[in-house]
């Protein structure tokens, strides 16, 4: 029961105000300056690459491409 | 090598499997062996025929796998209505549950029957499959370790067959949402961390650099489930012989691990991996990106932390301490919060294409399910109130609530992954039929109607009907009174089933006509096009 109790308080005190936190955490985070470009290209990855993946260029260059205005398969359409 | 190895694998897993089924102590062992055997075989004599073949990796997609879970989606959704009418009817008419069936298929045996076709092998299906779809494509690479995630998806379909099998031969742990005995539950985890690797790994190597949001809701369904089906499940068996096992867990601890499981399978298996399902075919079927991006990661996180502490409102006035029960009260009713973000990102994916309703019945499909997935949000916290709770406790209105949120969110949007993903997969030019997707729609939604209002009506009644007394303080009702009062909505209940059964098989015929006459989509690579 002493390890139940022990875990327990820790659970309720310490580890309540960690995911608190996280979560404000996460909360500013998003809301943070420039999200909103940032978030303007991420929320539109469904609507390219829909027929075939991108070649082995890695994730950093892809990402620089289109933010130096390389045409996407979406803009090509 | 590999193909060695794995034929003596699969030489021992059948021949251990024949041993096993020789000295099984029960029916259903007996058979969850033979199967076991069959398969093995099977494999054995697929992997001979094919030895030392060599297997170039294809670039490209992998798409065979995805339009296998199409398929079988929709057959286990047509399989699960199915039995779902049929137990419905059964209610309305005792005289169902045949004689000469006995025990086999009497209402007790086919209720799991029917919640797990409809949720694990429906909705799991097709959340595998539009997890594999969605996960290539927002990453733009191709699905890591194809042979790997073909185990996945069908060891999974392996899993169905034994847990329904398992039902109707009398092996079941008694479980909500978690029947399937102790060795299905083995192999259930043997899948699932496959499973969690291939996601994984795929998102490793994704060509875009960030996740999209979609895969955060699939990865939390993911790994959630992974860990209450370990939670739920620490069985220890009677025999390594035989299907009966006894859970470590007793009295009011196991009841609330059970809720603490249950609940949370309504929360990342049928919510969590549904939104993944939203966040990536809403925007695709509207052709335009989620409302906001940033209410979407807000959702994510608060989805995660509160759901995770609801379960306990499934116990209320029962042994469970005061205080659990009105801590899942509590974060039962906070869960509205986010529930109603997610919603509202859903449904402001429209915006500025409102009109797409009136035209593209798909569309439509996807925008009720969203608004259902708010009603049953909404709902489903106001039940959990204690006082709401003792009057909804036990009867038919929880029934209601879990269908609106079952036929309502999970089973509209996932008919419109279907709808979608069929033309792609497939490269037809477009769907058979449009008007067909707008009956399947209109059955669909008058079904639900009919489902939901008549559990209303019946859950309430019935509550006030066992909360009722004399002067005396005697009670006015025996349970065979509400019995009798609830016969006129479980047939209206049976007759939306049927509805919403008839609309699957319009569906299932539609994307079958799909796919086999209508024109093949005239191949355009992009790079022909000229740039801007």
């Amino acid at each position: 029961m002493e390890t139940y109790e022990t875990l327990r308080h820790f659970a309720d005190t310490w580890v309540l105000l960690a995911m608190f936190l996280f979560f404000l955490g996460v909360v500013l985070w998003v809301l943070r300056p420039g999200s909103s470009e940032a978030y303007e290209d991420v929320a539109a990855i469904p609507l390219r690459n829909d027929d075939a993946p991108l070649e082995d260029e890695g994730p950093a260059v892809a990402g620089a491409m289109r933010r130096a205005g390389a045409p996407t398969e979406e803009v090509r359409k | 090598m590999l193909d060695t190895i794995k034929l003596a694998i699969l030489g021992v897993v059948a021949v251990g499997a024949a041993i096993v089924a020789n000295y099984a102590h029960d029916l259903a062992f007996q058979v969850h062996a033979l199967i076991f055997m069959l398969v093995a075989a099977g494999l054995f004599i697929r992997t001979l025929r094919h030895f030392g073949e060599a297997r170039p990796e294809p670039a490209g997609y992998e798409d065979g796998l995805i339009r296998w879970g199409v398929i079988l989606s929709t057959f286990w959704g047509v399989v699960g209505f199915l039995v779902g009418v049929f137990i419905a009817f059964q209610l309305a008419y005792p005289a169902l549950n045949f004689e000469w069936a006995q025990p086999y298929l009497n209402f007790g045996r086919l209720r799991p029957l029917h919640t797990s076709a409809v949720i694990f092998a429906f909705g799991g299906t097709a959340l595998i499959t539009t997890s594999f779809y969605v996960v290539q494509r927002t990453s733009a690479a191709r699905l890591w370790n194809v042979p790997l995630a073909k185990f996945v998806f069908w060891g999974y379909q392996l899993f169905i067959v034994l847990a329904a099998t398992g039902y109707l031969l009398g092996a079941t742990q008694s479980k909500e949402y978690a029947e399937p005995e102790w060795y299905v539950d083995l192999w259930l985890t043997i899948v699932w961390v496959a499973y969690l690797a291939v996601f994984i790994g795929t998102l490793v190597k994704r060509k875009e650099p960030h996740i999209y949001v979609a895969n955060w809701f699939y990865l939390a369904f993911i790994v959630t489930i992974a860990m209450l089906h370990l939670g739920n499940n620490v069985a220890i068996p009677v025999s390594l012989l035989g299907s009966k096992s006894v859970i470590a867990w007793a009295g009011v601890q196991d009841a609330l691990i059970q809720w603490w499981y249950g609940h949370n399978a309504v929360g990342f298996f049928l919510t969590a991996g549904f939104l993944g399902m939203m966040y990536y075919f809403v925007p695709k079927q509207a052709e335009r990106p989620v409302y906001s991006y940033k209410l979407s990661i807000v959702h994510f996180w608060a989805l995660i932390f509160l759901y995770i502490w609801a379960g306990p409102h499934h116990l209320h006035y029962t042994a469970l301490p005061d205080w659990a029960q009105t801590l899942g009260m509590v974060f039962s009713v906070i869960l509205w919060m986010p529930s109603w973000g997610g919603m509202i990102n859903g449904l402001m994916t429209l915006s500025g294409a409102w009109d797409k309703l009136r035209t593209d019945p798909i569309i439509r499909m996807m925008v009720t399910a969203v608004a259902f997935y708010g009603m049953s949000t909404f709902e489903g916290p106001m039940m959990s109130i204690k006082a709401v709770n003792s009057l909804s406790h036990y009867t038919d209105w929880t029934i209601g609530h879990v269908h609106s949120g079952a036929l309502g969110w999970v089973a509209m949007i996932s008919f419109g992954a279907l709808y979608f993903l069929t033309p792609r997969l497939w490269k037809r030019e477009r769907l058979y039929s449009t008007r067909l997707v707008a009956w399947h729609f209109w059955l669909a939604m008058i079904g639900i109607v009919l489902y939901a209002a008549s559990m209303w009506v019946t859950g309430i009644m019935e509550g006030l009907m066992w909360r009722e007394v004399d002067q005396n303080g005697f009670l006015v009702n025996a349970f065979i009174d509400t019995v009798i009062a609830k016969h006129p909505m479980y047939v209206v209940r049976a007759l939306g089933g049927t509805m919403f059964l008839v609309g699957a098989l319009i569906m299932a015929w539609n994307l079958w006509k799909t796919v086999t006459s209508v024109e093949e989509k005239k191949s355009a690579t992009p790079a022909e096009v000229p740039a801007e």
